[in-house]
């Protein structure tokens, strides 16, 4: 190969780096193992996560949901898993119809008339769905519940900060719902989370008429929405969704999906890749990548959003997961979290000292009022081999000695019963 | 393509989850009837062979790695160790809630510190966050970075980006995002930087300039000192494209060129594989000038103990949710430590051995604009290989052979670009098949042109109607009672 280059040696391939830079190279130290070895040392850093096998009420956007055994199976399929964004549409008709079928999942879920094939995790597709809104209203401005998960709300005012979007805050009231009263003029976006950080499901009937000419952007929890109304009855202009609920493993928080529908009128607009319904040249249905003119690749700076690649993997996941539980068995699955997280909550509430936060309706997760012993009873739970959120992460909401608890499908009974008997037991 | 819509139903057994009538009855017993869902969700049942087979089949319709030669310029399709995918699958990491206590999470922790200092030598510069979850996305938090840096030192009038004529396009994308306005910058007739038009271009109103390192033909800069030197002078910072770091791997660092900002492809260079589309992840690494501003929260090592640090006075925030993308860094790692400096040091040696091999090789039979000895990739024209004949029907035509095409009409500078990159992972075997098709398909341009326009004909599908796809775009299944 040498000589059909016409060198002698490797490093004359090398020539045009500047002698001075390749002199001041420095090697990282490592050197080269075994396929064995590497395994065995992942294997006792993963064996040094206690965390990955206590019993998990930990909330705030990932759940422990159980994941199917057909989800990670069928995307071992390395036809999926090392291919590259489907540019060659001939050869990627399958990540292209997975795409399509994904959308479409998503606008049954939302209630939209249309989404992209995903995004980056739920906090990205939060802050592209501002920068949205923006490009249509250009207020520089936007109101934004204090009520959501804080790690989404950090993004997002890292992107508004960078953007010169001004935030302004809208207070909860005492059933936990966003509070419309201080509500100002002349803004592009109202954002809201439901359910929200404390796990209250926002009523959203009635918000649109509210908020004026400002667009309603709503973050969900998707698997909620097997059982709750979607926003897009409520007049939701933009639904968008942290997707791990829907099979995909927590994986120490990413990677995860950001799942983004809106209106067809916002089309143009919208951020993120699509995959289209066309016809070869022999009149066949086919899959492609659709309005690709808004995209990087061919609008660069003019185009909607700076985003190349999408999160397909783990969208092709939650659709063989929706796929795989159907509608009734994704009522089943969200039926199990509400009615778990119900019997937590009650048992819990009914004890002396402790109450519910909110009155707010909820659906998997919740936060309780345990005044004077909020910590006491973290760290029973905790010695006991339970996950639970510290009280420290509701203190940057003003809420004191409070614990929030998400209840998915894979805690058990027995489970709920050692919660409620550890935590009656802490004076 | 049958999608799921399509498939017949099949009765609803219920067998993922425990029977529980109780549960369904508390819906309806507790929940508002002003919350619960009126409209019912339309996703049929199928049963598991039902589901097993429908994506087998869409998985036989795509391409991937494993399936054969993707030279897809730019992209870096090497092969991806099936160990990365079993480390990622490990219940110790998979299950990690990234909530836990810290104390309960070192191992998890250890991945991300570990990475880090990897990273870091690897670029040598001194910080790295591994926050940005996908190229685009550590370009976003360089500007960012930027944006914050001069906000900082009260230079607020530094609001352009300089970019060469052959950027990628996500840097444009990116640096308006930030709120940037863009400047072209020319290349000279051998592809590099003119300086020329780059000192014309610098003033004390540029922040930086995004450099892709070699550039998108394959092209190593070798003014680079000179372009970052005359960049720093202006008091503007140097933004490094990292998508092309396979070139120089174990061979040179962005450090020691002038970088400020570098971005990692993790799933190009370190071969934590696309995806489909993604999850990647795009780690950035900075210089000593802009580590007070990278995302929070840092991982840091306090007496032994992995933790997450918050408390940065300057820092822009953060860019994602949690960690970045974790279980794709620790498949990065994995890589690297298998790897070790001698094989780093050859990925780079073999992805350039191969790129000039065919570079040198195809200018016989295809028109090579730019002559000269190239990194891990190479930048071909469709352009006179006959007449009517197009580089989109070369590269339909390579689908009939069985190969992946590579990167078409990109960069801009280049007429009918066809841009390879071989990657390390192929054999000389492969590359020669390449090459045998490659010329088999000059010679049929020539004498039997209709086979390239029709192709593909031996895929899935023949040719998609792209414009009908934007035009008048079909985004959902059409449901026969929404019609």
């Amino acid at each position: 190969m040498l000589a059909a280059i016409g060198v002698s040696d490797l490093e004359a391939l090398f020539r045009d780096i500047p002698q001075e830079i390749r002199d001041r190279f420095q090697p990282i130290g490592l050197e080269a193992k075994s396929e064995m070895e590497v395994a065995d040392a992942l294997g006792s850093m993963a064996a040094r996560n206690d965390a990955a096998t206590r019993v998990s009420f930990l909330g705030g956007g990932i759940y422990d949901h159980y994941v199917p055994s057909i989800v990670p199976n069928l995307l071992s399929r390395s036809e999926f898993y090392t291919a590259y964004t489907p540019y060659q549409p001939e050869i990627s008709q399958g990540t292209l119809t997975a795409m399509f079928e994904f959308q479409t999942l998503v606008c049954e879920l939302t209630g939209m008339d249309i989404a992209n094939a995903s995004m980056y995790d739920g906090s990205t597709a939060l802050a592209e769905a501002v920068l949205m809104a923006e490009r249509l209203r250009k207020k520089a401005r936007i109101a934004v519940a204090s009520s959501l998960f804080e790690q989404v709300s950090r993004v997002l005012d890292t992107y508004c900060w960078a953007a010169d979007i001004e935030i302004l805050r809208l207070p909860f009231d005492e059933r936990g719902c966003v509070s419309l009263e201080t509500l100002p003029e002349e803004l592009s976006a109202v954002v809201l989370q439901t359910p929200n950080a404390f796990g209250v499901i926002e009523p959203l009937q009635g918000i649109k008429d509210q908020i004026g000419d400002a667009m309603l952007v709503v973050a969900v929890n998707p698997l909620s929405l097997a059982l709750l109304e979607p926003p897009a009855s409520f007049g939701a202009d933009i639904v968008v969704a942290e997707g791990q609920p829907l099979g995909l493993s927590m994986g120490f928080g990413g990677p995860l999906l950001g799942i983004f529908a809106t209106r067809d009128a916002y089309v143009r607009q919208m951020p993120g890749r699509m995959s289209g319904r066309t016809v070869d040249a022999d009149g066949n249905v086919g899959y492609t990548m659709a309005a690709q003119t808004r995209e990087q690749h061919i609008r660069r700076e003019r185009a909607t959003s700076n985003i190349c690649t999408n999160s397909a993997l783990c969208a092709l996941a939650a659709t063989i997961y929706m796929a795989s539980a159907g509608a009734h068995g994704l009522r089943h699955v969200a039926a199990l979290n509400f009615s778990r997280a119900h019997q937590l909550a009650k048992r819990l509430a009914s004890m002396e000292g402790i109450e519910l936060a909110f009155q707010g309706e909820f659906f998997n997760e919740f936060v309780l009022r345990i005044p004077g012993r909020a910590a006491a009873v973290h760290e029973a739970l905790s010695e006991a081999g339970f996950l639970v959120e510290p009280s420290a992460v509701l203190e940057a909401y003003g809420l004191t000695d409070a614990l929030r608890f998400a209840v998915t499908e894979k805690r058990t009974v027995e489970e709920i019963d050692r919660v409620v008997d550890i935590v009656g037991g802490v004076r | 393509m049958k999608t799921l819509f399509d498939c017949r139903c099949s009765e609803y057994v219920g067998g993922l989850y425990p029977r529980d009538d109780e549960a369904m009855r508390s819906v309806d017993a507790i929940l508002d009837s002003s919350l619960v869902r009126q409209r019912p969700l339309r996703i049929p049942h199928l049963s598991e062979p039902q589901i097993a087979r429908h994506y087998t089949e869409l998985s036989k319709l795509n391409y991937g790695v494993d399936d054969g030669f993707y030279p897809l310029g730019s992209c870096t399709m090497k092969y991806n160790p099936k160990l990365n995918e079993d480390m990622a699958r490990l219940p110790g990491f998979a299950g990690m809630h990234p909530r836990a206590p810290m104390a309960f999470s070192q191992g998890a922790l250890q991945v991300l510190f570990d990475l880090s200092q990897y990273l870091k030598g690897i670029a040598g510069m001194p910080g790295v966050s591994l926050q940005p979850v996908a190229g685009a996305h550590g370009e976003l938090a360089g500007m960012f970075l930027l944006k914050k840096h001069f906000e900082r030192m009260g230079d607020t009038a530094r609001k352009r980006i300089l970019l060469p004529d052959s950027a990628h396009g996500t840097n444009p994308a990116s640096a308006v995002v930030a709120g940037f306005s863009v400047t072209q910058i020319p290349s000279d007739a051998s592809g590099m930087v003119d300086l020329d038009g780059l000192r014309e271009a610098l003033d004390d109103t540029v922040a930086g300039i995004m450099l892709t390192v070699p550039n998108t033909l394959g092209i190593f800069e070798e003014h680079i000192l000179e372009v970052t030197k005359l960049v720093h002078e202006a008091g503007a910072l140097c933004y490094f494209d990292g998508a092309n770091l396979n070139a120089f791997l174990g061979k040179a660092r962005p450090g020691d060129m002038g970088a400020d900002i570098f971005h990692f492809n993790l799933h190009k260079t370190l071969s934590t594989p696309h995806g489909g589309g993604g999850p990647g992840a795009g780690p950035i690494a900075v210089s000593e000038i802009l580590v007070p501003y990278l995302p929070i929260p840092r991982i840091v090592q306090v007496d032994g103990q992995y933790a997450l640090e918050w408390d940065a006075e300057h820092t822009i925030g953060s860019m994602h949710a949690f960690y970045g993308n974790f279980l794709v860094a620790l498949k990065a790692l994995t890589y690297v430590l298998q790897l070790g400096d001698d094989g780093l040091r050859q990925v780079g040696e073999n992805a350039v051995l191969n790129a000039n091999y065919l570079q040198a090789v195809l200018k016989a039979t295809y028109c090579l604009p730019y002559d000269r000895l190239c990194k891990h990739e190479f930048v071909l024209s469709g352009k006179d290989l006959a007449d009517g004949v197009s580089t989109l029907d070369i590269a339909k035509r390579l689908i009939d052979y069985g190969i992946h095409p590579p990167t078409v009409y990109f960069p801009l500078i280049v007429r009918e670009a066809l841009m390879i990159e071989p990657t390390e992972t192929e054999s000389k075997e492969s590359l020669d098949r390449f090459i045998e098709a490659m010329r088999a398909i000059a010679e049929e341009a020539k004498t039997n042109p209709e086979l390239l326009k029709e192709a593909p004909r031996n895929a899935p599908v023949r040719r998609l109607d792209q414009t009908r796809a934007a035009k008048q775009p079909v985004l959902t299944y059409p449901f026969p009672e929404d019609a």
